[in-house]
This record gives structure tokens, sequence and C-alpha cells, in this order.
């Protein structure tokens, strides 16, 4: 189908695109790689009165390195942080979580903060995001807010970004080189939206403890979601898997729609959370080994 | 101010490099970058599929990437250099990835062909050198309800190894 008309701005400056979503926010949508935004528009499911194209907004397109986190720009294609050696090296889950999305063909104009701000409770970006505890990063003409990415997504296609905000850009936590990391999902067709996703990072003492441990999950909630983690720190690698998969799923309150029954996906967290733990696991084993 | 705007309905002259040369049409706000290349450019190879994404009829390469043509606005390409199907080889002949295809019955009805051909294009360029596995990811972004996909895979393996073997 073809959209409904709709005005079409196309700032250069990000200052400009801040000034014309507070004149206009409240009837505009925001246009970055337009992987969701497009079909959305061209199935008439969203009508906007005018749309703001911020692909040509060079100051979204950068990564940095500060001390502590890892900065991507919100227009940062997926296929260029793939391609980003500074992001396999410093947030090795968000590289991991990218194969995951869409196609070679939707990654190459999809973006990292187009897929964070439209927020699908499938999607991956923001499950990574939420899963090492990283930060969103807003703009406005009022000013810059930060917002954990844990208190951002508020449910299914639902932020806290306020119409006259954009999302700037994305702060992820800088690994540590003795972490181990993964992320896994089930889809009906690889590049499909994930019936389930988990993701997990960790650290491992000497003595086999786990030291530092996150997990989050998507797909599965409307929301991707951290489980609560704080009974299992100090325990013994081994007798992670099992239990944090099962403590995981019988935390969840699962959606269920056509792809999946609640029971599914509460048996799905179960699998892929012990997938994803063994797999961060090993990878932490490792890495500890050849330090 | 720099702020690019088309108000709705309001028609508007698009310039574009497409296959090489520079080409202008008309466009509203709210056309399709593929409708555009069609309608008004006459790229008859530019397939339109799903309109949604899904299904990667439409891929082209803009700037060098290959993309969706159906989730993009054609006011968006405005001075980008576009290359089509048309644009992939010299008109009569066929590149080393169209010959492999057609060796290899790469393509029944033809109806996704285009889109591939402009996806393994990019791809190659990337991935010179791709295993069976590569080239199948790549493939996931699009449909072919004709051949099973064994004979393209195919194809673009054996193309690729001549290409890298040429280089």
């Amino acid at each position: 189908m073809k959209p409904v008309g709709f005005d079409y701005y196309r700032p250069q400056a990000l200052s400009e695109a801040v000034a014309l979503l507070a004149d206009k926010g409240d009837e505009a949508a925001i246009l970055a790689g337009g992987m969701t935004l497009g079909p959305m528009l061209n199935l008439r499911v969203a009508r906007p009165r005018l749309v703001i194209d911020i692909s040509r907004i060079q100051a979204l397109k950068t990564i940095s390195v500060s001390n502590n986190v890892v900065i991507t720009g919100a227009g940062l294609t997926q296929s260029e942080a793939l391609r980003s050696d500074v992001i396999a090296r410093e947030v090795p889950l968000l590289a991991m979580a990218l194969p995951w999305v869409g196609h070679f063909q939707t990654r190459n104009r999809g973006t990292l903060g187009g897929s964070v701000a439209h927020a699908d409770p499938s999607a991956e970006i923001p499950l990574a995001l939420v899963a090492c505890g990283g930060t969103v990063v807003l703009q406005s003409r009022r000013g810059g807010r930060r917002i954990a990415a844990k208190e951002f997504f508020v449910g299914a296609l639902m932020t806290q970004r306020r119409p006259d905000e954009i999302v700037t850009a994305l702060e992820w936590p800088r690994t540590r080189p003795d972490a181990g990391h993964a992320f896994t999902e089930i889809a009906q067709r690889h590049g499909d939206f994930a019936i389930a996703a988990a993701a997990c990072s960790l650290r491992l003492t000497k003595s086999d403890r786990v030291e530092h441990l996150s997990v989050g999950v998507g797909g599965v909630e409307d929301r991707p979601i951290a489980i609560d983690v704080s009974g299992f720190r100090g325990q013994a690698a081994g007798d992670i898997p099992a239990n944090l998969s099962a403590h995981a799923a019988s935390s969840v309150t699962p959606m269920e729609d056509r792809s999946a029954s609640a029971d599914y996906r509460t048996a799905l967290t179960k699998v892929l959370v012990e997938r994803a733990v063994n797999a961060a696991l090993d990878m932490a084993r490792l890495q500890r080994n050849r330090l | 101010m720099t702020i690019v705007h088309r108000a709705a309905g309001e028609r508007f002259t698009l310039e574009v490099t497409l296959n090489g040369q520079r080409r202008s049409g008309q466009a509203e706000p709210r056309m399709l970058l593929c409708d555009f290349l069609r309608h008004e450019l006459q790229a008859f190879g530019v397939h339109v599929g799903c309109e949604h994404g899904v299904c990667g009829a439409c891929t082209i390469l803009v700037d060098g990437i290959a993309v969706r043509s159906c989730t993009q606005y054609a006011a968006q390409a405005d001075g980008t250099d576009i290359v089509t199907v048309e644009g992939l080889a010299q008109p009569g002949a066929l590149n080393e990835v169209q010959r492999a295809f057609a060796k290899h019955h790469a393509l029944q009805c033809g109806f996704c062909t285009p889109g591939i051909l402009c996806s393994v294009t990019h791809f190659l360029r990337e991935t010179p050198e791709p295993d069976e596995q590569r080239v199948r990811e790549m493939l996931s972004g699009h449909i072919c309800r004709c051949t099973g996909y064994a004979s393209i895979v195919a194809a673009i393996l054996e193309a690729a190894a001549t290409m890298s073997k040429g280089a």
C-alpha cells in the first residue's frame, strides 16, 4: 500500500530537528532508517501529519569511547555497528545481538536508535541495552536527559520519550577482559521477530564463582526485562544455569499472541536463559584462562 | 536554515544518478522510492512485491549499499547514486554473477532476481569469499518461491570463487 500524505522535513543538524520537534512533535514521526516506520506508514498503521527525516544528520552517526561507556549515535546503522571494531571489542553483547536483527538488507538501513525508540517487545537491540545496563540519551529544546534502559521501555511500542524529544545516543558499559557474554533467540525463521530472546553477561572469580551477572529476556513480556539475579551472585558457576533459568521462567509474565502461547514463552525463557548462561560461562572461562 | 521541507501533496523535482546517468523526475513526499524509479525513471527492473520491506524484490543499491526501495521515500534519495539491476552490467552483457545464475538455473519466474542480484553485488564486495552459511544468511532477506534457493546459493558461491580468482 501507499502511505497517507504527509509533510516531509529533512533537517541537516540536530538543533534543527530539535526545533522542529519542539514546534510540531505531537503530530510528527521521526524517520531514521525507516525499517519499522516505513512499513507502518505504507500499511497506514501510522498516519503522522509530518515526517522528520533524520537520516542525514551526521552528528548522530558517531561512535565514541569514554572511561566507562561506548556511546553510539542513534543514527548509526546496524550494519555499521556490526562492522565496528570498537563495538566488537568493547560491547560484545551488542555485537552478538546484531546478526539476529532483521536481514543484511534491512541492517544496511535500520539504525540502533530507531530500534530503541520504536521499542518492539521482541527487538534485539533494546534487549541488549537493558541486559548490559545501558542508557538512552534524549535531547529536546528543554535540554538533554539520560534514562536507564531498564526504565526507558514502558510497554509494547511505548517508551519514556516525550513527543518533543529525540533519541540522540545510546550508552553501553564497556566490557571487562574477563567477561563472558551470550545472546540467543528463537524465531519462526532467522530474521523474523523473536518469539523469545535471552542475553547474558557475567564474570567469574578464580574459584569459579559468579562475580558479576546480568540476564535479560526479550519478546516474552511487553518490553525487554532484566531478570533479578541478586540471589545468584557468589554462587558456584556449575549451579547457575539450571537454577537461574528456572528462576527466570518463574519470574516472567509472558504475552500471548498468534505466534506463541504464554506457556510456550515460559518454556522458551527457561531454555534460552540456560543456553545463554552456559555460553556466557564458556566464554568467561576462556577469557579468564587467556589472561 | 538548511531544512528541506516538502508539503504533503506538493510535486517537486528530484535528481538522482541512476546507473551512471543524471536523471530527474517528479515526486511527492509519500511517493516510495521504488515507485519513483519505475514510474518516473522507467527503471522497470525494480520489482515491487510486498511494499513493507519483507520480500526483498525491490532491493537496489543506494550509494553502493543494498537497501529496500519500498521502505524509503523518493524525497529521501535526493542527490544519491542509485544502481538498479539495469546498471549491473553493460546492456546486452551479463556480469559474473548473472552468468552463474543462468548456468545454475538460479531463477525461474525472475521476479525476485533483480533484488537478489543487487544484494549480491554489495555482499560480495564486503565478503569476497563467503561460505554457504554467509550466503544463506544474506539470502534470508529475499523471498524466492520458485527455486528453493539451492541453485541461487550454488550460483553465488561459484561467482564468488570465479571473481576472487580473477581479482
